[in-house]
Formats: structure tokens, sequence, C-alpha cells
């Protein structure tokens, strides 16, 4: 149900989330951002190019990190969101606290700024 | 026109569950942000009870309900089931500052449905509980 890819592009972590995150796959999810974490990346991307469907327990995972990044000065930038997802984050305003960049180019732009 | 689904109550069913009402409300011409919407409300709904009524127990079955009348401008869905009542209309939800800074993975689904759907009953019939959810539709 969902897929998990991660690879390293300009000293960032990519992580490409393919398919649908709910209640029984978010684990997966959360097990990348912490193995990226772990590996002491402090740049991570989110592809959502590919990414079908979000539920609550998806959100959750994101929102969890938020704290802990700022500690750590961990920057993470969400991009490529279909209309469906972005408007999942945008319903309880999620959109305000994560950042979330509309393609990879603007990704890149907005995580060097946060990295400054 | 009506629809029922029955399912178990193992989270590895939701998937089966919003293709089910996916598919149904495609059938009505709702727009696909509306169906994504209430996609998501019913996914939440779906897994509460899965998980804190039914502990993820596969055996245990309830039905989902999708009701459209094509001459109203709403679409009711009911959750029958048996088991432990939770009515999430007397849950106050953790605010989002709580979410982030207690690090929870949980607590944003309620709030989900509440922000999508226009009205959440409860009412109990013959040993059944059955949650009706009332979304508004832009015809």
């Amino acid at each position: 149900m969902i897929h998990i890819k991660r690879l390293q592009e300009d000293g960032a972590d990519v992580i490409a989330i393919i398919g649908e995150i709910d209640a029984s796959s978010s684990i997966e999810l959360d097990l990348a951002i912490a193995k990226s974490v772990g590996e002491g990346y402090e740049k991570i991307l989110v592809d959502c190019s590919a990414l079908e469907y979000i539920s609550s327990a998806g959100l959750g995972v994101f929102m969890s990190y938020i704290d802990e990044f700022k500690d750590k000065k961990i920057a993470m930038v969400l991009y490529g969101m279909n209309d469906k997802v972005a408007n999942t984050f945008q319903i309880l305003g999620l959109d305000e606290l994560l950042h979330i960049a509309k393609d990879k180019s603007e990704a890149k732009a907005m995580i060097n700024e946060l990295q400054v | 026109m009506n629809y029922k689904y029955r399912v178990g109550c193992s989270i590895e069913n939701l998937k089966g569950v919003r293709d089910f009402i996916r598919k149904s409300l495609k059938a009505h011409h709702v727009p696909d942000l509306e169906i994504s919407e209430m996609v998501l409300a019913l996914d939440e709904m779906c897994s509460n009870l899965m998980i804190h009524a039914h502990h993820c127990n596969a055996n245990d079955l309830f039905e989902l309900r999708i009701i459209i009348d094509k001459d109203k401008p709403y679409i009711i869905f009911e959750l029958v089931d048996d088991g432990t009542v939770f009515d999430i209309n007397e849950f106050c939800e953790p605010s989002i500052d709580n979410i982030v800074h207690q690090k929870r993975k949980g607590g944003l689904g309620i709030r989900l449905v509440k922000s999508i759907m226009d009205k959440i009953e409860y009412k109990a019939s013959q040993g059944q509980t059955v949650c009706r959810l009332t979304k508004n539709i832009n015809k």
C-alpha cells in the first residue's frame, strides 16, 4: 500500500512517499524519518508527488517531529503534493506549521534558506 | 440510493473502505475534492472504531452505509456497530499546540471529522449503535 524510497541529493535526504498513508502504514513513514534523523541528516526533503492519500495518522507523524527538529536544527520541507493531499494539510491549518513547497526546486531553495 | 459495506475491524481494511466510498460517491458526480474530504472523515471514524472499540479484531464486523438522495443537498453516512459507543461530540480534542509539544501522533483525526462533517449524531437501536454523519454538498 505504501512504498518509501530514500536517496541523497546535495547533502539532503530525500524521502519519497509512494501510495497511501493511513493508520496501517503511517509507521513506515515514521521509521523513514527516524532513520534519516538517526543518520544525522539536517536537511530532509519529503517528495509527496506520488502520495495519493494521507490520513490524520500520517499528518500526526509530521507534527510529532516539529519540536525535535527545532531543537536539533533540522530542516524539513515537503513538496509536490496534489490538490487533495494539500487540502488535507490545509483543513487543520497544518500548512502553517510545516514547510511546504510546490516542487523540488522550490523545496531546495526553501531548505537552504531555513538552514541559514 | 443506498450503499452498504460490511467490514472486519482490521486496519488493513481501511483501503477497501476508502475505495468503496470513492466509487459510490463518484457514481453520483460528487466533486473530487469533496469526495476526498468525506473519504478522509470516514477513514478516521472507521479507524477509531476498529482500534478503540474492537482492538483491531478482524472477526468483529460493522456496517458502513451511504444514503444519497439526488433531491437532497446532503449525503448521509452511517456506521452501524454493536461495540462500545464513543461519542466524539463529547470528546474535547487537544489543541494543535498540545499535539506538537507533546509529540502526540493522535488527536488530529476527530478534529478533522468535526471540520469536514456538518452533523454528527448517535442513536441506539435494537442493541446496535448508529453513528450518523451528515455532509452538506454543493449541488
